[in-house]
Order: C-alpha cells, then sequence, then structure tokens
C-alpha cells in the first residue's frame, strides 16, 4: 500500500446505524485515510473518493431492513457517485440498503434459522473482477465475523444466473477448508452468497464485518484485505485529482 | 373528496421461503392442531387516503406499493379500497 496517497472516505450515517465507528476507526487509524461522516441528509459527495454504508440497524429495520434509509437524501448523491464508477461499499445493514435502493439486485430475507446469527464465519473469494477484491485471489478463504438476523440472500433465478454469468458473486460462506456446504452456510443464503457487486464491479454489498477484524488486537486482520485492495485501487486510478 | 380505508396485504412470494411461517406451522402442529398444511406470514398496512375516487386512490397505492410498502423481489401485494 503506497504512504504517499490519502483519500477521502464518507461513512453514512442513518439513525440506528451502529458500525459507523468502527468503520471510521478503521479507515483513519488502521489505514491512515482521511474520513468523514456524513449524516443521511446530506446531499454533496463529491469530495470523496469511497463511501460506505456502515452496519446497524437503519430506522429500526421498520418495515423491511434497509427500506427506509434508502429513501434518504443522501441515497440519490450515492447513487450518482457509484453509476460514475466509483467505489460504493455496503457491509451487513449496507448491504440491505444497497439492494433496497436497487444498487445491486436480490433481497435480504430474515435468516433460515430465525436466529440473529453473531459468530466468526470464512467466505471463499469467487472474483477478483472487482474493485475489492483485487488484491486476492479466487480460491483464497477468509476469516471474518458476521452479526445479522436478515442476511439470507435471495434473488430469482434468472438474476441468479446473471450474478453467476457476470462473475459478480465476490464470497460465498464455505468451511475452513474452503468448501461449500449446507452446514457453512449460516443464514440460507442462495448458493452459500456472502457478497455480491454490481456488474461494473465498483459496488459491494456483504453480510460479513471487514472493519470488524483489521487489525491484531481484535485477533483477526483479514479483513485489512478489502480496504487494502480498495486503496490500491485509488491509488491506480485516482491519482490525476492529485491529492497528497 | 372522500376518505377511503385502505387495506394492503403485503406477502412473500410463494417461491420465497418464510421461515417464520414454517415456524408456526411446527408450534401448530406441537400445539396439536391437526389438519394444518401451511402457514406464510405477511403484513398488513392499513391508510386512510383522502380522494376523489376509488379508482384514484388504488392506483396512487399501488404506486406507494411498488415505490416502498412491498419489496417487489420478494413480495406480492394485495390492495383493497373501502368507502
Amino acid at each position: 500500500m503506497s504512504k504517499s496517497n490519502k483519500y477521502n472516505f464518507g461513512i453514512v450515517v442513518f439513525p440506528g446505524s451502529n458500525c459507523d465507528h468502527d468503520c471510521y476507526h478503521a479507515i483513519k487509524h488502521v489505514f491512515g485515510q482521511d474520513c468523514e461522516f456524513l449524516w443521511h441528509h446530506e446531499t454533496d459527495v463529491d469530495r470523496f473518493d469511497c463511501i460506505v454504508l456502515p452496519g446497524g440497524f437503519s430506522y429500526g429495520d421498520y418495515l423491511r431492513t434497509g427500506s427506509i434509509a434508502s429513501l434518504s437524501p443522501i441515497m440519490k448523491s450515492v447513487e450518482k457517485f457509484a453509476q460514475a464508477g466509483n467505489p460504493v461499499l455496503g457491509i451487513c445493514n449496507g448491504f440491505q440498503v444497497l439492494v433496497e435502493v436497487g444498487l445491486l439486485p436480490g433481497a435480504l430475507i430474515k435468516n433460515s434459522s430465525l436466529k440473529f446469527v453473531c459468530k466468526w464465519v470464512s467466505v471463499r473469494v469467487e472474483s477478483t473482477n472487482n474493485i475489492f477484491t483485487e488484491n486476492l485471489k479466487v480460491g483464497d478463504t477468509l476469516d471474518i465475523p458476521i452479526a445479522h438476523g436478515e442476511g439470507n440472500y435471495f434473488c430469482t433465478s434468472e438474476e441468479l444466473k446473471e450474478l453467476n454469468d457476470n462473475s459478480q458473486v465476490v464470497f460465498r460462506y464455505c468451511t475452513e477448508n474452503g468448501e461449500l456446504s449446507p452446514e457453512s452456510n449460516p443464514n440460507g443464503s442462495i448458493e452459500n452468497i456472502a457478497g455480491i457487486t454490481n456488474k461494473a464491479g465498483n459496488v459491494l454489498g456483504m453480510m460479513p464485518h471487514p472493519e470488524r477484524c483489521a487489525e491484531e488486537i481484535i485477533l483477526g486482520t483479514q479483513g485489512r484485505l478489502i480496504f487494502e485492495s480498495i486503496i490500491s485501487w485509488l491509488n491506480l486510478n485516482k491519482k490525476e485529482k492529485g491529492r497528497a | 373528496m372522500k376518505e377511503y380505508k385502505v387495506k394492503v396485504e403485503v406477502k412473500l412470494k410463494p417461491v420465497v421461503l418464510d421461515p417464520q411461517g414454517k415456524t408456526v406451522l411446527t408450534a401448530l402442529h406441537n400445539l396439536g392442531f391437526e389438519g394444518v398444511d401451511d402457514a406464510r406470514i405477511g403484513k398488513l398496512i392499513e391508510l386512510k387516503i383522502t380522494d376523489d375516487d376509488a379508482g384514484k386512490v388504488r392506483a396512487r397505492v399501488e404506486d406507494m406499493c411498488m415505490k416502498l410498502l412491498a419489496n417487489p423481489v420478494i413480495e406480492d401485494f394485495v390492495v383493497n379500497v373501502e368507502e
């Protein structure tokens, strides 16, 4: 990771977001990047290089998870930001907001166990054709925590075919050895899907929390690889902005 | 202008697994209720809307369903309009 370039990350805060500070800490203090909280009423996101939609329970999960947040004033700007090819990372509730706003296909429904699942899982990297896993290899496994009640990914069979055909499935839940099995699927997601991108590969939604495994002191560091991939991509693509 | 009472039923599409419904079905069987073959759980949303006629109300509520009240990816909805 280049030390010369610093990028500006915006973390959107909805009423009920609760992983915003974890993301801020990881980005600002672990990776040394600039970072700002963005209240959901804001509409100007042009100064940012990457937008993060953090985990939590926006609007108390009323109606459907992420549904009310997806109508926040900031989301129109985030949509434009994404359509311009900039990186947008939605983690957990952020993933739920991204599917509700339509930047990603499908929906996230109640875990098949009906339980809130909070534990470490393994995910296998399925695609590196995007901004977020550029520094990884297909088949790599990451140990990463999940914490959600509604992470059961669902989409139509046509959408699923399209996701697979375009290499948009980025992570699948797997065993420690990287095997896909029903036992390693913590929430009932179709084909063990844990994270997907849009077609262009600049919008990632994932249920696991990379910001919760970015430091040795919290007993996991493999989430770093995702943030480092974003920074590598910014180094290659944002130099013209001349930030130092 | 009249006030209409609108009931919107939002249900998971038949192809979407409903773990809540399954759990309730099992609980009904455990209580000894026989012959219960399926249980699906949905939502009922009640609205009061003032407008000129029932047709307009229906069209507006269907628009609301597509934009917010239901998620067309996973849910079907039925709109009932009463005066």
